[in-house]
């Protein structure tokens, strides 16, 4: 790769690229992102290349390893390019069909295609894919079209325009104006006004400064970060160097979750191209202007993504919040100005500074701009990352891009914001998810985790299971958090075995207050919110499990028995195979009987019974 | 010099000042636990926290880290403070039951029996011995160890650290005498960390007074002075 | 007291390069490497590192024992893992845990006496869709329930067999 000098340059080398690639040569576009190589997509590359070079069409047909396409429940996920054919649920044994039928003849393969379950019609094109039809996609648009560890294709895709005009027509007084002109609020959960946050950091006093990516996305569910991270590295590395410029930093940090080792190899390589182009390095694009860019990978502890405790991280301590003030922008790295902002926040600067403030302000509501990814899991259809404008309501993601509720049961909720969120119940749903509604709804936007809970979900027990999580992850270091919390998880544990107590509600409710109030960081300050907003919106729940020793959803062990309906057992013994305590016994077509002595309430039985015989109650 | 108003009242800081000092120039009682005037301010304990006002409403901040700003409006002792104090109170009692320094405390804010327990262990995880071992002794010996609920004050490893110099300024500084110390005849002992010092005998006078670990210190303190 | 390390000096001089490409080498990635290279922070490990490093050794001892990466105790040779996220929660991980707990015979945290599995539990790997997922090593298995558990462990446990 030869090294870029100047923005002419740039766009020099970005012409060639483009006119060196016919945009109706066929393109087999495969997503090879975390969930969809486990699906076997790679299986699914070697097979395509394979396939091609045997047939001699290596001139004729390209393939493109992507990131994240982002309709994860339906991978491996390939798309012909330029025609957009859209097939699902490829397997290596597919490639051959796929291109002797589909590029070669152009017959679609029935198979292959998405089906919706509304109509039950197929539906052949991308752009018709109702999971994708009600999305926006400006963060998200090339995840589907460029190979991540290929820099040429971001470049070829209008990749580091952005860079050439902050560069060569922008004062970083006015980068950062544009960026406060766009409306974007913080990613990471907090939403705080992203222009305002570099104003005062590049107004801090210092001549050494540092910019820091969060990609520590630690919300169990959430993995927006991860499929930018993954798909598009360059963008979030534009974006920071844009950043950097306009504060005045010289090097840069990406700290990223271990447990993401896909996106820390891809964001990897395109450290390593965009130093070999010139992007990163000395005298960017011949601005004068120096930045170097660390990858620094957290060592386990969700604690880390708070930002005092990540600045610890780097610095060899303990990941133990401080108090602030001092911000980080005043003082934050090694007592440095420092400016840290979350992976999606650092991908929509590209995207403002191309397209402009004002353009991007026309999108969103009044006070939340611009579109916000989440990672729509739990239970439901479609699951998968979903790009929507702020003010797109919980209604159109959950049925008309989610699909739904598998098992066609009810949707209970859908909790945002993962521990430090709330949830939000049906009957809110079409609320205009924006960071003050949601606020008011007792929840928060959080990163962009939404998991749906069905009608069989225990609400209890999701509060239960978030309090945990929070007692794992504290730090440990005031008390509010490190011993208020445990006395919440006592008392949840105690309801959800059947020992609640009167006077319990009342506690979790104060506590969960004074617990908000008092503690020392973000942590301990949002970690009551699951619980209080389940009492909120599901007190008759709590209620059951304490006062009636009852758990509706029939999930928590101690207050549920599982048994067989002698009517409709027909004996075939499949519960009796799938027991792991051998707790079931019965002849052959004579009904089963469950020892409630030995069951363990594991639900295997009813998983396998083929005639609904095995009751829960 | 700053100006801001503390419980109604204006009164005068140094810039630079926290909260708690500014409190404290101004004879306003507030109390704390993780606090020591020799070491930074830890902010752990959250006893000490106060309500700040502001155009969007009331928090509270822990009154030894914060700093005192011009025209800020304090309250040291409003029922949003107590309320806290009292849940701080209640949590520590319910997890150090017989540290007297808790006790009192909860007889003070009129907390009686805590409404959970949280176990029996007089540490209180204050941090004081820790941040007193490294900021003003220097020797490193023990540090927080785990995170979470299991947190808790060790030497490396849990044995007998070898940085221990016998010092005892945790054992002096620790509020619940969670630290133990045995001095026997020539023998201190500290049972917290499994640290065991023999002491010598004074050549002139015979008295046992002072272990070799420490002398060492004194004695690079003494060639220090002289240079 | 005095500790001697009865660990060969030689063995991890390597990974002790106090400075990479003129640069600090960070405490937390020298503790990575020896993690990654012996399963677990020999004692003697720790002793030498915050010896060269000049980091108190009360210092690396409170952050290998703060983060998650990090094991004083030697782990097994194949690392059972099993997703705890909410979106594999709700999808029923815990019975998957339960199952692989109760056949192997430890806790979460805990390696099998002859030190072949540790089970751990991880909170969210980022792969949702494929809920619950179990991680043997490096393999992901997606969409698991307990039955499927079962076998996967019985393929692995012939395999630790037949070596």
């Amino acid at each position: 790769m030869k090294k870029i000098r100047t923005t002419e340059e740039l766009e020099g080398f970005r012409e060639t690229l483009v006119t060196g690639r016919d945009p109706e040569k066929p393109r087999v576009s495969v997503c090879c992102g975390t969930g969809c190589r486990v699906y076997g997509s790679m299986k699914v590359i070697e097979a395509f290349e394979e396939e091609i070079d045997s047939s001699g069409l290596d001139k004729k047909i390209d393939v493109v390893s992507t990131g994240c396409h982002g309709f994860c429940e339906k991978g491996p996920v390939v798309v012909l390019k330029p025609s957009g054919i859209f097939y699902q649920r490829v397997d290596a044994a597919d490639v051959p069909g796929i291109i002797s039928e589909t590029m070669l003849k152009g017959r679609v393969i029935e198979e292959l295609l998405y089906t919706d379950p509304g109509s039950g019609k197929t539906i052949v094109y991308e752009h018709d894919v109702p999971f994708y039809q009600k999305q926006r996609r400006l963060v998200l648009d090339l995840n589907g079209d460029i190979d991540p560890t290929n820099i040429e294709d971001y470049v070829a895709f209008g990749g580091y325009s952005a860079l050439s005009k902050a560069v060569e027509r922008m004062s970083p007084e006015e980068i950062i104006e544009e960026v406060g002109n766009s409306g974007l609020r913080g990613r990471g959960g907090a939403g705080f006004p992203t222009g305002l946050k570099w104003k005062l950091c590049r107004k801090a006093e210092g001549d050494t400064k540092y910019v820091i990516c969060n990609a520590d996305e630690g919300d169990p569910g959430a993995y927006m970060d991860r499929s930018i991270m993954e798909g598009n590295p360059h963008r979030v590395l534009e974006g920071m160097i844009i950043g950097a410029r306009a504060i005045g930093a010289h090097q840069g940090y990406v700290y990223i979750r271990n447990e993401y080792p896909l996106a820390v190899e891809n964001l990897r390589i395109a450290i390593a191209q965009a130093e070999a182009c010139g992007f990163l390095g000395n005298n960017i694009l011949g601005s004068g202007f120096d930045l170097s860019i660390q990858i620094r990978p957290g060592s386990g502890a969700f604690v880390c993504g708070e930002e005092t405790a990540l600045m610890a991280s780097i610095e060899d301590r303990v990941g133990e919040p401080r108090p602030r003030p001092p911000y980080p922008a005043v003082s934050g790295l090694w007592g440095k100005p420092t400016n840290i902002n979350n992976v999606e926040t650092w991908a929509n600067v590209p995207i403002i500074i191309e397209r402009g403030g004002d353009w991007y302000s026309q999108i969103g509501t009044a006070d939340s701009k611009g579109t916000k990814i989440f990672s729509v899991v739990g239970n439901i259809n479609n699951t998968g990352l979903v790009e929507v404008p702020m003010g797109a309501t919980l209604s159109e993601i959950v049925y008309d891009i989610g699909g739904g509720i598998p098992g066609g049961k009810a949707c209970k909720a859908v909790q945002l914001g993962g521990p430090s969120g709330g949830c939000v119940p049906v009957e809110h749903f079409d609320v205009p998810i924006d960071y003050e509604s949601l606020q008011e709804l007792g929840s928060i936007m959080g990163s962009g985790g939404m998991v749906v809970c069905d009608e069989d979900t225990c609400m209890v027990e999701l509060a239960r299971f978030f309090m945990s999580f929070v007692q794992e992850e504290s730090c440990g270091k005031c008390v509010p958090c490190r011993l208020g919390t445990k006395a919440m998880l006592d008392v949840l544990t105690r309801i959800t075995e059947g020992n609640g107590q009167d006077g319990d509600i009342e506690y979790l409710l104060e506590l969960g207050e004074q617990i908000k109030e008092s503690s020392l960081c973000g942590l301990g300050q949002t970690a009551p919110n699951p619980v209080l907003s389940t009492i909120r919106y599901f007190r008759d729940e709590y209620e059951a499990h304490i006062q009636d020793t009852c758990c509706p959803a029939h999930v928590c062990k101690p207050l549920i028995q599982y048994s067989i309906d002698v009517e409709a057992c027909t004996g075939c013994g499949r519960c009796l195979r799938a027991c792991p305590v051998e707790a079931i016994s019965g002849e052959k077509k004579e009904p089963h009987i469950i020892d409630q002595e030995k069951c363990i309430k594991c639900g295997s039985c009813r998983e396998v019974c083929k005639f609904d015989a095995v009751m829960v109650e | 010099m700053i100006t801001l108003t503390i419980d109604g009242r204006q009164v005068e800081a140094l810039e630079g000042a926290t909260l708690l000092e500014a409190a404290r120039e101004n004879d306003i009682e507030i109390p704390t636990l993780c606090f020591h005037e020799a070491l930074e301010p830890y902010g752990g304990c959250r006893l000490c926290v106060v309500e700040l006002v502001g155009p969007k409403g009331s928090q509270l901040v822990a009154s030894c880290v914060h700093p005192a700003e011009e025209g800020a409006e304090v309250r040291t002792n409003s029922e949003m403070v107590r309320r806290s104090r009292r849940t701080t109170v209640e949590l520590l009692l319910a997890a150090a039951p017989n540290a007297k320094v808790i006790q009192d405390l909860a007889a003070e804010m009129g907390v009686e029996q805590p409404r959970v327990r949280l176990g029996d262990n007089d540490c209180i995880l204050c941090g004081l011995c820790v941040r007193a071992c490294d900021e003003i002794v220097g020797a490193n010996a023990i540090s927080l160890v785990n995170r979470g609920f299991v947190k808790e004050v060790k030497p490396p490893f849990g044995i007998g650290s070898n940085a221990c110099i016998g010092c005892t300024t945790c054992v002096f500084i620790c509020p619940t005498g969670a630290i133990k110390l045995a001095d026997v005849l020539t023998n201190r002992s500290v049972h917290e960390w499994k640290s065991d010092f023999e002491f010598r005998p004074c050549k002139i006078c015979g008295d046992h007074y002072l272990a070799p670990e420490l002398r060492q210190d004194y004695e690079e303190l003494l060639v220090e002075e002289q240079v | 007291m005095s500790f001697r390390p009865a660990f060969d000096v030689s063995e991890i001089e390597d990974l002790l390069n106090v400075e990479k490409d003129g640069e600090n080498v960070s405490l937390m990635a020298v503790l990575e490497d020896v993690q990654a290279r012996y399963r677990y922070l020999p004692k003697d490990a720790m002793i030498l590192i915050s010896e060269r490093m000049g980091v108190p050794l009360s210092q690396a001892y409170s952050v290998a024992t703060f983060y998650n990466a990090f094991s004083l105790k030697p782990k097994g040779k194949h690392i059972i893992n099993v997703c705890l996220g909410t979106a594999c929660m709700v999808r029923g991980s815990r019975r998957i845990l339960d199952r692989i707990s109760g056949r192997l015979g430890i806790e979460p945290g805990e390696t099998t006496e002859d030190g072949e599995f540790t089970l751990e539990t991880v909170n969210c790997l980022g792969a949702c869709a494929l809920g619950p997922i179990v991680v043997l090593d490096d393999a992901y298995s997606g969409q698991m329930n307990a039955s499927k558990a079962d076998a996967l462990l019985r393929d692995a446990m012939a395999e630790v067999e037949a070596v």
